[in-house]
């Protein structure tokens, strides 16, 4: 736009821009395509041959077995509970590591990047890869699952409120530290006043997607209701897996309001 | 009694805020700093108690060297210094008396503050300092609930609880409006008078200086220009501190003795 306003202004004819672009784009976006398509052997046409499969697996998994919803109920509370324990273990870790990694608390500019590198590494793992590997270390159950989850949660409640702590009002800790108070209270009574609120806010936020991601930790054998949709999808039982299924969407719709409900009457 | 040997203080990108600047402030003594803003008028006040660290010379501050002491020493030199800031610099979200209170953490150990265990003594300390400014009943009030003014005196309150010997005012009434300005300096006078705290106040206001300070402190460029007794001050020597004429933004209430 700018470099045709240019032109015009040395008495050049508008012309429209180069085409070559666009064409050369279309192109790539092509041959990427094709070579993914070839890498995974999938034909746009096997996509809709699976359709009569997909709708036999529908049929079996109908009606979903409501019964069996009883004996669910302790792995859902598991689900529940690692994802609350998750958070917590998360969140009471990131409190020290916010105080280093916000740049108007950290004292030590060396310290405080290396930190903040550590924060942007830990986010950088998907939960479900935690889980597998923390599975393989201390055996199947639900304790791999918390571990994965709480390293999650760490990782983003800790970078989400350094950024908070970076962007409050400094005139209370200047107000504080003029006063000879302890270092320790200028934090307390000057910074965790202001971020409290937001604070609170990510840990629910955080435990809306560790109960998503909990009830998918069971596929790699890191506990809760997971581990027993990948038991009933292996056995071919399929009426279990659906109402399994129907029961986690449930759970997680209803976390989901409950949480969102909270955070707005927090700040 | 306050004395300042030679202070200089250069920020980082060059800026020479304070050039040589010597003063002696005697104990009760209520002295007003007048000068244009960006005159170094708030540097000097934290220069005394290292809120900014002066590029050289000395503050010495009843016989100790502030500008020598080392970290612990001067956080209790700090306890005895109340600071009272334009912007309040209150904790919004907390209550009144919490602000207040805060003003005791310097006289508290860190595990009592974190736990918020204060004393009886100190919590009869913050409510008759809210006393003090007339906002006793205001204490359980969140901070931001309160006008400008009442967040001014509860910054004041904060102050007293420190049972300081020196209390530093930057612009207290710059974010007030021309009535609670008054009631502002009334107080700040008052607490002078009664307690006999030594007390620095920056204004840019040239009324309020002459209806307030005993004596007036003129800063141009970092540089002290004028150090006299309120009396001998005329609108020449405000004209000349500010090194222009008077205008009416110079002065807090519009119908000012200045305004033409």
């Amino acid at each position: 736009m700018s470099r045709t306003a240019g032109k015009r202004g040395r008495g050049m004819p508008p012309h429209a821009p180069s085409r070559t672009r666009t064409t050369v784009g279309c192109i790539v976006v092509a041959l990427l395509y094709i070579w993914s398509s070839i890498g995974t052997e999938t034909r746009p046409v096997s996509l809709f041959l699976g359709i009569p499969d997909m709708a036999n697996l529908f049929a079996r998994m109908w009606p979903p077995n409501i019964a069996y919803l009883r004996t669910m109920i302790g792995p859902l509370v598991e689900t529940m509970q690692m994802a609350m324990l998750g958070t917590v273990v998360g969140a009471v870790l990131a409190i020290p590591v916010v105080l280093v990694a916000a740049r108007n608390i950290s004292r030590h500019s060396a310290v405080y990047h290396i930190v903040r590198g550590l924060l942007n590494l830990v986010r950088t793992l998907p939960d479900i890869l935690l889980a597998s590997v923390f599975a393989a270390a201390v055996g199947f159950g639900a304790l791999p699952g918390v571990m994965a989850l709480a390293v999650f949660s760490f990782g983003i409640i800790a970078k989400l409120t350094s950024e908070t702590v970076e962007s409050i009002d400094p005139g209370p800790m200047e107000a504080l530290s003029a006063s000879g108070s302890p270092r320790i209270n200028v934090i307390y009574y000057g910074v965790v006043p202001q971020v409290l609120p937001q604070f609170v806010a990510y840990c629910l936020y955080v435990f809306e997607i560790n109960v998503r991601a909990a009830t998918v930790l069971g596929l790699v054998g890191a506990g809760g209701i997971g581990m027993w949709l990948q038991r009933d999808m292996n056995l071919m039982m399929y009426r279990n897996a659906s109402a399994i299924i129907l029961l986690i969407f449930a759970f997680v719709l209803a976390m989901d309001l409950i949480s969102n409900y909270l955070r707005g009457r927090l700040v | 009694m306050i004395e300042l040997i030679n202070v200089s203080k250069t920020f980082p990108n060059g800026v020479q805020a304070l050039r040589n600047v010597s003063l002696t402030v005697r104990d009760g003594e209520f002295l007003v700093v007048v000068g244009l803003s960006g005159a170094g008028k708030s540097t000097l006040l934290r220069c005394i108690n290292r809120l900014l660290e002066p590029t050289s010379g000395q503050v010495i501050i009843d016989g100790v060297d502030v500008t020598a002491a080392r970290p612990e020493e001067l956080r209790r030199i700090r306890t005895g210094i109340g600071m009272i800031f334009q912007n309040f610099n209150l904790v919004k979200r907390s209550l009144v008396i919490t602000n207040v209170l805060a003003g005791r953490l310097g006289h508290t150990s860190p595990l009592r503050g974190l736990l918020g265990l204060f004393s009886a003594e100190d919590i009869d300390i913050a409510l008759a300092c809210l006393d003090r400014v007339g906002i006793r009943d205001k204490a359980y009030a969140r901070a931001d609930q309160l006008s400008g003014g009442q967040q001014q005196r509860v910054g004041i309150a904060r102050a007293l609880a420190q049972r300081p010997s020196l209390i530093l005012a930057d612009e207290p009434v710059a974010s007030v409006d021309p009535p609670t300005s008054h009631v502002v300096m009334r107080d700040l006078k008052r607490i002078n008078e009664e307690d006999h705290i030594t007390t620095v106040v920056n204004l840019h206001f040239i009324d309020l200086a002459q209806q307030y300070g005993k004596r007036i402190v003129g800063l141009r460029a970092g540089e002290v220009v004028y150090d006299g007794p309120v009396q001998d001050v005329s609108e020449s020597t405000f004209e000349s501190i500010y090194g222009r004429r008077i205008r009416e933004a110079d002065l807090r209430d519009a119908e000012g003795v200045y305004t033409r």
